[in-house]
């Protein structure tokens, strides 16, 4: 970023601009590389904690047929502005599966960067966990650049208090790009009144022969169901516990690994309980 | 081991609270199956959700005494926990949850809120597996979401197998019979059977006979405008079939 965006960034809409403005233009962004040789398999894991403001820009670049898997859990301090990017580019064949958990800070922002050479694949589970005035969003904008490519986005989100959960999800398929596979989904539950989700998806495509899916829901937790586990005994807050769990769980149905995937259903019934 | 007393209850309406239990009375003691049997809109499963302490139904006056406690002061998990089971007419599907986790899930809350030990992994899964056998709903289905994808027989038969994991005191079955075939309504009635002893009692909610022909009560109740308006024997069910309601109520 060179310049403190405003409200006319489309991309920065629904943003905390307050926030940002507060810190800006104090930090500078730190850019960071990471490259996964052609036919070889590597990790990302960004545990982002600490304070102040973490605005890295983080190139990653992955290798013909390589493969990548991605962890990034967003839970900084309090009162911490977040604005991370990640620039990825999977050449021909290769592909990516990430998982974000963006709970932390007052302003926590991840957006992804990705562009798919022919054949490849990106898959991304992203789940907001947001309360008290935090402003929590993910933003990918995921580019088809060869023929063939796929790509998929299950997002979810629970907001509670007065908090802003926001996903920002753009499918751009160049004309080279024929035969893609896009797919987009994005559910968030509001918790409270005064909580607020925006979903922005947003499709561009030059090539005539693609499949791009997408669908947004905003809504609350099943009152029937809730009452269905209470009169068993379960009492109101881990009855509550347990559905936004089971909503949140989406997100993670994606990761092949059991191990690490109840690592994640873990890590998220963990950031639940602190929350609640 | 409960008492209603003049139970008056209203339901959330478009125009404000409609009035639906207008002086309910009824006791049912350990031991025993009372039926109640009405036409549709006299208040029966108003009945059941009052008694759950569901949100929406607003009592207005009257009072309900379960066990020596005011019920209506409890919270519903805490009736559930105290040993009330309510069988609900249309049971609801939680995508995400299996049945194991919700049932678990279930008995350790009670148990823990009663200051009972947890039940162990193995402990349960016993009482399920047992559970599951006696009412012919095959294992493999607990295993997946809450309800998904169960036919209506089946969701009912579900039902049962909460009930007998969770062993309550006094079960309130609602409708428990609508959507079931005569063979479904056998093993479900066999598993209420099973459940009756001098120290539990049961209400059962229908609009038909055809289920007291299985589950034998020893008191039916006529519920009609919110009011009992009679009691007799099982014989009262079969004189319902022949005249109706509307004879009854006269």
């Amino acid at each position: 970023m060179t310049a403190l965006p405003t409200r006319r960034d489309e991309a920065w809409r629904y943003s905390d601009l307050a926030a940002l403005g507060e810190v800006w233009p104090q930090a500078v962004a730190a850019e960071r590389g990471v490259t996964i040789a052609a036919g070889e398999t590597g990790r990302l894991d960004e545990l982002l904690s600490g304070n102040g403001w973490l605005n890295d820009r983080v190139v990653v670049s992955v290798g013909a047929g390589a493969s990548l898997t991605g962890f990034i859990d967003q839970g900084r301090d309090a009162d911490t502005v977040t604005t991370q990017l990640y620039d990825i580019t999977l050449e021909a064949g290769a592909q990516a599966h990430i998982v974000i958990i963006n709970h932390g800070g007052c302003f926590g922002r991840i957006a992804l960067d990705v562009a798919l050479k022919d054949g490849a694949d990106f898959d991304l589970g992203g789940i907001i966990i947001g309360g008290d005035a935090q402003n929590l969003e993910i933003i990918t904008t995921v580019r088809h650049l060869g023929p063939g490519a796929t790509s998929r986005q299950v997002v979810r989100c629970v907001v509670g208090g007065r908090a802003v959960g926001s996903y920002l999800g753009k499918v751009a398929v160049a004309r080279a790009g024929q035969k893609t596979d896009a797919a987009q989904s994005f559910k968030a539950l509001l918790l409270a009144r005064g909580a607020t989700a925006n979903a922005k998806p947003e499709l561009e495509i030059f090539a005539d022969d693609v499949k791009c899916a997408h669908g947004a829901t905003v809504g609350e937790l099943d009152k029937n169901a809730l009452f269905y586990l209470e009169s068993r005994g379960v009492p109101p807050v881990q009855a509550q516990a347990l559905l936004t769990r089971a909503f949140l769980s989406d997100a993670l149905a994606g990761i092949a690994d059991d191990a690490a995937r109840e690592a994640a259903e873990a890590r998220v019934t963990a950031l639940l309980e602190a929350a609640s | 081991m409960l008492v209603i007393d003049n139970l008056q209850a209203a339901i959330d309406g478009p125009n404000g609270p409609v009035e639906i239990l207008k002086g309910l009375s009824l006791t049912v003691n350990a031991g025993e199956v009372h039926a109640i049997m009405g036409p549709n809109g006299a208040g029966k499963s108003t009945l059941s959700y009052v008694l759950a302490g569901r949100a929406g139904y607003e009592v207005t006056g009257g009072s309900v005494t379960f066990m020596g406690n005011d019920l209506l002061a409890m919270a519903p998990h805490e009736r559930a926990a105290a040993g009330v089971f309510l069988g609900l007419q249309y049971p609801v599907e939680i995508p995400g949850v299996s049945n194991l986790m919700f049932l678990r899930t279930a008995l350790n809350a009670q148990r823990t809120l009663r200051g009972e030990k947890e039940a162990s992994g193995a402990e349960f899964m016993k009482l399920v597996k047992a559970a599951a056998a006696d009412l012919g709903l095959p294992y493999d289905m607990l295993k997946r979401s809450v309800n998904q994808g169960f036919s209506g027989g089946e969701k009912k038969r579900n039902e049962m197998v909460q009930m007998a994991v969770l062993e309550p005191k006094l079960a309130v079955l609602d409708e428990t019979d609508s959507g079931l075939d005569i063979d479904a309504l056998r093993v479900v009635s066999d598993g209420i059977n099973r459940m009756r002893s001098p120290e539990r009692a049961t209400l059962l909610i229908t609009h038909y006979q055809r289920l007291l022909d299985y589950v034998v009560p020893d008191f039916v109740h006529v519920l009609v405008a919110g009011r009992i308006v009679r009691t007799g024997g099982p014989e009262l069910a079969h004189v319902l079939e022949a005249d109706g309601y509307a004879a009854i109520a006269a």
